[in-house]
């Protein structure tokens, strides 16, 4: 542990909100309660939210804040202990079985050095202080979801031929969902929640010129009105804060104030982007 | 469950050579008595729903000659054992046991041979004007092979209520098969494929001083593949939608990824509500939450809202089956749109409309003619056996635009 810790000095919600704020990332006061909760009480923190709404930029902040290691671990279909906990290093322990030619041993084999880390080992095992960023959760299937459950209650895993191993610094958790379906209510419970709604257009504008210093507030309060505009018509695919952003950094880069021209960033839907255009519904911004 | 299928039925029915304890019985009479006790043990606990067949009858009778005869509760405990096969069987034994062991005057005279109700299949009889109550408590189930055949091709429109109530059990069957895909994890496997399972490998080459002489290999595995079911509740769809909503009741009972919702002038999402064991109270509870029974039809609105605020619960893999008869006021325009949209998201898009089986149906009506090119098979759903025919498609896989 370093000397003076970082987390000592978020001692209330406010405090989290402003550290926050010093990584760019501007947090409203529901999200910095939670945060705070989940690092004072050390469970794990489950998020929610429309895509790009800022639930993994909110464990990379969080990882700044408390000069943490992130380590992430993307969750994806089919995911399974090999991918996400440890696996062997099966060339090198054929290698290592042929080269002693009378044979080997089993134990011999299956030790430490012959161990590939995957992120939720590294995570446990690490000496410094982590957060953990367990992203997409509902990509992967139940069966992960409830060996996720044994990590997240008591942070040990098992490793049959090695033993259980216990986390040496209880790492601070992430986890983020984008509702593609409905997580197992054990996991819920495991886990601290909180779901992230767009920001205002206000809040919005303030985190374009937090993320984009070298960006005119003009445009970024002109990005964040046509945004806040788009996600009130029915849409295929509102635009999230990431768009928002990087529009903003695209009419900053072509220097020019024309919305239209540019609204393929913001929007990825062709229907989306037809109706946009014939319903005017940008004119005026 | 209380599934007493019309197939299980019709297999004993020609079970003559079977070694059943009614043809062995001839020289011991002592075995011959107990095994005619067993039988009526065995009715009383087919008559409460379980699923019990001549083995275990046979494998009963095994048991209870290896137990303590002095220790009642050895006895039952071991027919406990042999004639349940699963935890739901567990209560229905419980209360046969207490009605077969209870003294014989206090049962009525069985009409036929114990053995023979046990070994024959039950044969409908019904009553010519008989009125039919249905009693809350009892599970209705088919009677007999030929009672469910006949229900199989009637239109649901003509069901009684007590066709509906077998329908039920048939249903939940069909509701059983469904669709899977491939999944990227994989079990161990023996036979050769393209992906190597260096672990296993690993470990049968030690014994081999390290040669890897035994290769061995992963398969993959296959899981459900999300269902979606779009049922339409309008006032046109009403001789079907209740049946049709069983249908979704029973998938979404029976399929961990299955979602379903109700189609009016707007959608409902009744999912949540359909799920539960008692499938009464589900039904009643979608009904309810379903604003806009019997009203009108605006399927493109309603599916522009499957698209836009369900569009990352149903994810990109899903079947979609939609069930309506097309008649649709909105704009056809506005359908064809999202239609389209729907069938570039979902694995495959099939259109269920009871209407189809009519004679001389022609898709004319203008939400069917907008959606039909983009619906990948089109079927009638008007009855047990065209959802037996879904159900059929679903598991074997749809060819894209096979319907069109």
């Amino acid at each position: 542990m370093p000397e003076s810790d970082p987390k000592a000095t978020l001692t209330s919600p406010d405090a989290v909100r402003a550290a926050l704020a010093k990584q760019h990332y501007l947090a409203d006061e529901a999200l910095a309660v939670a945060v705070f909760l989940a690092l004072d009480l050390g469970e794990p923190l489950l998020l929610e939210g429309e895509a790009g709404v800022g639930k993994t930029e909110t464990a990379k902040a969080l990882a700044g804040v408390t000069g943490s290691r992130l380590i992430r671990l993307q969750c994806h279909e089919g995911i399974d202990v090999h991918s996400a906990l440890y696996d062997w290093d099966y060339p090198r322990q054929l290698l290592a079985v042929r080269a002693a030619e009378g044979g080997v041993a089993e134990e011999e084999l299956f030790r430490r050095e012959f161990l590939l880390r995957r992120p939720l080992l590294e995570a446990i095992e690490s000496d410094e202080p982590v957060v953990l960023l367990i992203d997409e959760i509902d990509r992967a299937d139940d069966e992960f979801e409830a060996f996720l459950l044994e990590l997240l209650s008591d942070f040990q895993v098992t490793i049959p031929e090695l033993g259980t191993i216990e986390a040496r610094t209880r790492p601070t958790v992430i986890v983020t969902s984008n509702r593609t379906r409905e997580l197992h209510d054990a996991l819920k419970r495991r886990c601290l929640y909180h779901w992230i709604d767009y920001p205002t257009r206000e809040r919005e504008a303030e985190i374009v010129e937090a993320r984009l210093p070298g960006v005119a507030a003009a445009i970024a309060e002109r990005v964040a009105a046509a945004v806040e505009r788009l996600r009130g018509r029915d849409l295929y695919k509102a635009p999230g804060v990431g768009e928002t952003i990087a529009w903003a950094r695209a009419l900053g880069a072509l220097d020019d104030d024309d919305l239209d021209r540019t609204l393929g960033v913001a929007l990825k839907v062709r229907e989306d982007i037809e109706r946009v255009r014939s319903e005017g519904v940008l004119e005026g911004v | 469950m209380s599934d007493a299928p019309a197939g299980r039925a019709g297999r004993e029915t020609g079970a003559e050579g079977d070694p059943s304890p009614a043809s062995r019985g001839e020289g011991h009479s002592r075995g011959a008595a107990a095994t005619i006790r067993l039988a009526a043990l065995v009715s009383e606990l087919r008559s409460r729903g379980a699923r019990v067949g001549t083995g275990e009858l046979i494998a009963a009778q095994r048991a209870l000659a290896a137990v303590d005869p002095a220790e009642p509760d050895a006895a039952r405990l071991a027919l406990r054992a042999t004639l349940c096969s699963s935890r739901a069987d567990l209560a229905l034994f419980d209360a046969a046991f207490a009605a077969w062991a209870a003294p014989a005057g206090h049962r009525p005279e069985p009409l036929i041979d114990p053995v023979a109700t046990a070994v024959l299949p039950r044969v409908a009889m019904p009553v010519p004007g008989e009125a039919f109550a249905p009693d809350p408590g009892a599970e209705l189930r088919p009677a007999a092979w030929s009672e469910v055949e006949l229900l199989r091709d009637k239109d649901f429109s003509e069901y009684s209520e007590r066709e509906r109530a077998i329908a039920r059990t048939i249903m939940r069957r069909i509701a059983a098969r469904g669709p899977r895909r491939l999944s990227r994890r994989t079990r161990a496997s023996r036979r050769r494929s393209h992906r190597p399972d260096p672990r296993a490998t690993l470990r049968a080459s030690l014994r081999h001083a390290g040669e890897p002489f035994e290769r061995r290999w992963r398969a993959p595995t296959d899981r459900p593949r999300p269902l979606v079911l779009v049922c339409d509740v309008s006032g046109s769809m009403e001789p079907y939608s209740r049946m049709l909503l069983q249908y979704a009741q029973a998938c979404v009972a029976a399929r961990r990824r299955c979602e379903a919702f109700a189609l009016g002038t707007r959608l409902t999402r009744v999912t949540g509500e359909l799920r539960g064991r008692d499938p009464d109270l589900a039904l009643r509870r979608a009904t309810e939450a379903v604003a806009d029974w019997s009203g009108g039809t605006r399927i493109g609105d309603a599916l522009g809202e499957l698209n836009r605020v369900h569009g990352r619960r149903i994810g990109r893999g899903a079947v979609i089956v939609i069930l309506s008869d097309g008649w649709d006021r909105g704009d056809p325009e506005l359908l064809r749109r999202e239609i389209a949209r729907l069938g570039r998201c979902a694995h495959r898009l099939v259109w269920l409309n009871p209407l189809k089986a009519s004679p001389g149906y022609e898709p004319l009506t203008r939400g069917m003619v907008a959606a039909l090119p983009h619906v990948d098979a089109f079927l009638a759903g008007n009855s047990l056996a065209s959802l037996e025919e879904l159900a059929g498609l679903l598991e074997a896989g749809i060819d894209e635009g096979a319907g069109r």
